[in-house]
């Protein structure tokens, strides 16, 4: 690896919509980090809400649309683990769906250069102590997909580990569902809100200020029952604890 | 005609799983018995695979098994069939759950017996054999403990290993006392929900039927091919009276079911027991090659079954389904099957396993059946426990596929209108800029304030629960352009 590494930015459609603050400590933490950013403006949505929904013909576009975004980066980040897990199993198999394999060697290619953003820190830059401040108590939820499908493993909790003045309390349940599955939260409103409610139980009896996870959908989901339970606790994403530090507190 | 054994419950007024949910998680009762029992058994099977050091490599090997059987289930069959002739077995093919039935009901009157005692089993539960029989005038007597407190409570399986996990003890007393007396010997008075004096009357009540009976139906665990041994694993000695007491046995078994030799059987009985019930080892396990003159059953039958397997199997991307043993792992660990139960899913094959196998084995062509496949929230939990390596959530997004394409295939639906918009939204930066326009308008109108509950068609099962932040009045992509004159840099 050089010393400072270009990284192009996959800053998901969620978050670049409707979280901006997410890619924005993303940049901001991976060019403290010493890397250089970019973020290729082509670029929109890993296709997940249409595959899972069972529209692939839909989610063809979003495959060629991301490799042509990313064809000149060696590293390609995301913060989130649910969009990376997509392009790593589902693109090569939504280009095999549509027939096209050379569409299927690139997508291949480009799973293979794409990084949760826990995965790039600890991986490649070999970090866990990113000089980060965030004097709060906080519990942590593992979103399945970075976990189960990403497959990231504790790289989250060893960041998280080394934040100055943190306070970071284990979450019952921790590895449970919060309910949200994309369209099933629609599709099976009732049975999607009875396990976020549980989560968001769970959550509330760790007494923590902050619940932080890796993907900005789980927290939107257990966030917004917190909310409305007005349970005080403020969701944050990975991303922006690791981004803050102390100048930021003071 | 009055009926003989007692009238269950249907699962054909079960409506749509998302409706047939809702109305399970209101039952309180049933969900922390659920919960009660997901929990426990899921702390169980951690432990026990994770004492065994080649744990990984087991599950490795059973899928390639499975997946060899499957590639050449054809010769394997032929083989099986061989074998068990040989050994004096009556071999019947079944095509599907009619043939089954009626070859089993045939057998039963060419014997001149008006009963049969069961051992559990999820394939005669599939052809719902218990009530065909019952039509013929045969009373099909069910001898697994929760089976028989699912069939003397006039109710359905919701579990493919404990069909009863959805009572507790206390209901299962008022059960035993109110049903036993009306089929067969009744409970002990008085009796109290302790589960010994609940087994004890369970005991007490088979056994006469045990003495009784003269033929015995079952299903099949595996049937070694090159042998022609068949193998059931149970967990009450129930399966063992059933086997060895009655003179005539006929085992229904899926085609699926079989392995290629005893050694590939041992890759199974180490991980069935540790991913089923938590346990080191099985504590019943039956192998009968044939008929032994003087010991056990004289005259023995075994039904291969299809009943839509081979359709299963002729799908690529679906067919690791057939890999399935039936060891409920998937369903203990999933947090969809946890709330809801089993009887939402609207067969004997409930939780992940019954939202992958149900549409293959039954086609797509029901409503319910193609709600399936969205029964989950494709955590993902399902894949890490399965002792055979099923990747349920591949089949499940394979399903859905499958199942927008049967929708779609006669009119255009609201919901690909929306998929259709949507993809082309994210077919290009561009598009997504132009949509954020929209959503940073609506930003600068609700002023930062977050949603609450508002009557918006699908947006409203969402917000029913759940606050939503406002959009931002800025975009992570206008952020980056004012940052970046320029573009990217």
């Amino acid at each position: 690896m050089n010393a400072s590494p270009h990284v192009a930015l996959f800053a998901t459609c969620i978050t670049d919509t409707m979280k901006p603050s997410v890619p924005i400590a993303t940049v901001k933490l991976l060019e403290r980090l010493g890397c250089r950013v970019s973020y290729p403006e082509r670029q929109t949505c890993c296709g997940q809400i249409m595959t899972n929904t069972g529209y692939w013909d839909e989610a063809v576009p979003t495959v060629r649309n991301y490799v042509r975004s990313f064809e000149d980066y060696d590293y390609i980040v995301a913060p989130s683990g649910s969009c990376v897990g997509s392009v790593r199993e589902q693109h090569p198999m939504l280009a095999r769906h549509a027939g096209d394999a050379g569409l299927e060697r690139d997508a291949t290619a480009a799973a293979s250069r794409t990084y949760e953003l826990s995965e790039f820190l600890v991986d490649v830059l070999g970090v866990t102590d990113v000089g980060a401040y965030f004097p709060h108590r906080v519990t942590y939820h593992p979103p399945c997909h970075s976990v189960r499908i990403a497959k990231v493993g504790d790289r989250p909790l060893r960041l998280l580990r080394e934040v100055r003045g943190i306070d970071l309390i284990d979450l019952p349940k921790a590895e449970e569902c919060c309910g949200f599955g994309g369209t099933f939260s629609v599709k099976n409103p009732d049975v999607s809100i009875a396990m976020a409610s549980d989560k968001a139980r769970h959550v509330r009896t760790t007494g923590a200020e902050y619940l932080v996870a890796g993907d900005h959908a789980c927290l939107m989901n257990i966030g917004g029952v917190l909310h409305r339970g007005r349970s005080g606790v403020k969701t944050i994403h990975l991303a922006e604890i690791l981004a803050a530090t102390e100048e930021d507190a003071r | 005609m009055n009926r003989r054994t007692p009238e269950p419950g249907s699962w054909l007024g079960i409506p749509e799983f998302p409706r047939a949910a809702k109305a399970s998680l209101q039952d309180a009762e049933q969900r922390k018995n659920l919960t009660h029992a997901t929990t426990t058994i899921r702390a169980k099977r951690v432990v026990r695979a994770s004492e065994v050091p080649e744990w990984e490599e087991l599950r490795t090997a059973a899928a390639q098994i499975k997946d060899r059987v499957a590639r050449h289930l054809e010769q394997y069959l032929l083989q099986a069939e061989e074998a068990m002739t040989a050994a004096g077995v009556t071999v019947h093919w079944a095509r599907d759950a009619a043939d089954a039935n009626r070859i089993v009901a045939d057998i039963a009157k060419a014997k001149g017996v008006d009963e049969v005692v069961k051992i559990k089993s999820m394939v005669t539960q599939e052809i719902d054999l218990n009530e065909y029989l019952e039509a013929e005038g045969i009373a099909a007597w069910e001898t697994d403990l929760a089976e028989l407190i699912v069939q003397l409570g006039h109710d359905l399986p919701s579990h493919i290993l404990v069909p009863a996990i959805h009572r507790n003890r206390s209901e299962v007393r008022e059960i035993f006392k109110e049903e036993m007396g009306r089929y067969g010997r009744p409970a002990p008075e008085p009796i109290s929900d302790e589960p010994s004096e609940l087994a004890e009357a369970a005991r007490l009540h088979l056994r006469e039927k045990f003495l009784r009976s003269k033929m015995a139906v079952s299903g099949g665990n595996f049937i070694v091919a090159d042998t022609g041994t068949l193998v059931i694993v149970e967990s009450e000695g129930n399966g063992r009276m059933c086997l060895t007491l009655p003179e005539t046995l006929v085992s229904v078994v899926g085609i699926e079911k079989v392995l290629p030799t005893l050694e590939d059987l041992e890759v199974f009985l180490k991980l069935l027991p540790r991913s089923s019930t938590g346990e080191r080892m099985n504590p019943y396990t039956s192998m009968w090659t044939g008929v032994t003159p003087g010991d056990g059953p004289q005259d023995l039958h075994v039904v291969l079954l299809d009943n839509g397997r081979t359709n299963v199997l002729a799908d690529p991307d679906g067919r690791a389904a057939l890999r399935c043993i039936r060891c409920s792992a998937c369903l203990n660990i999933c947090p969809v099957y946890e709330r809801v139960g089993g009887h939402a899913y609207g067969s004997p094959y409930p939780g992940p396993i019954g939202a992958i196998l149900g549409p293959q084995l039954r086609g797509m062509g029901d409503a319910n059946t193609r709600a399936l496949p969205f029964a989950s929230t494709l955590c993902g939990a399902c894949n890490d426990v399965c002792p055979v390596r099923i990747p349920f959530t591949d089949i499940l997004v394979h399903l859905r596929h499958k199942a927008v394409e049967h929708k779609t295939a006669k009119h255009p639906t609201g919901e690909q209108l929306l998929m259709k918009g949507a993809g082309w939204v994210m077919k290009d930066g561009r598009n997504l800029a132009s949509v954020q326009l929209g959503t940073r308008f609506a930003g600068r109108v609700l002023r930062g304030k977050s949603l609450g509950p508002m009557p918006i068609p699908l947006a409203s099962r969402w917000l029913q629960a759940r606050d939503v932040e406002a959009p931002p009045t800025q975009t992570f992509r206008q952020w980056w352009k004012d940052e970046h004159e320029g573009g990217a840099k």
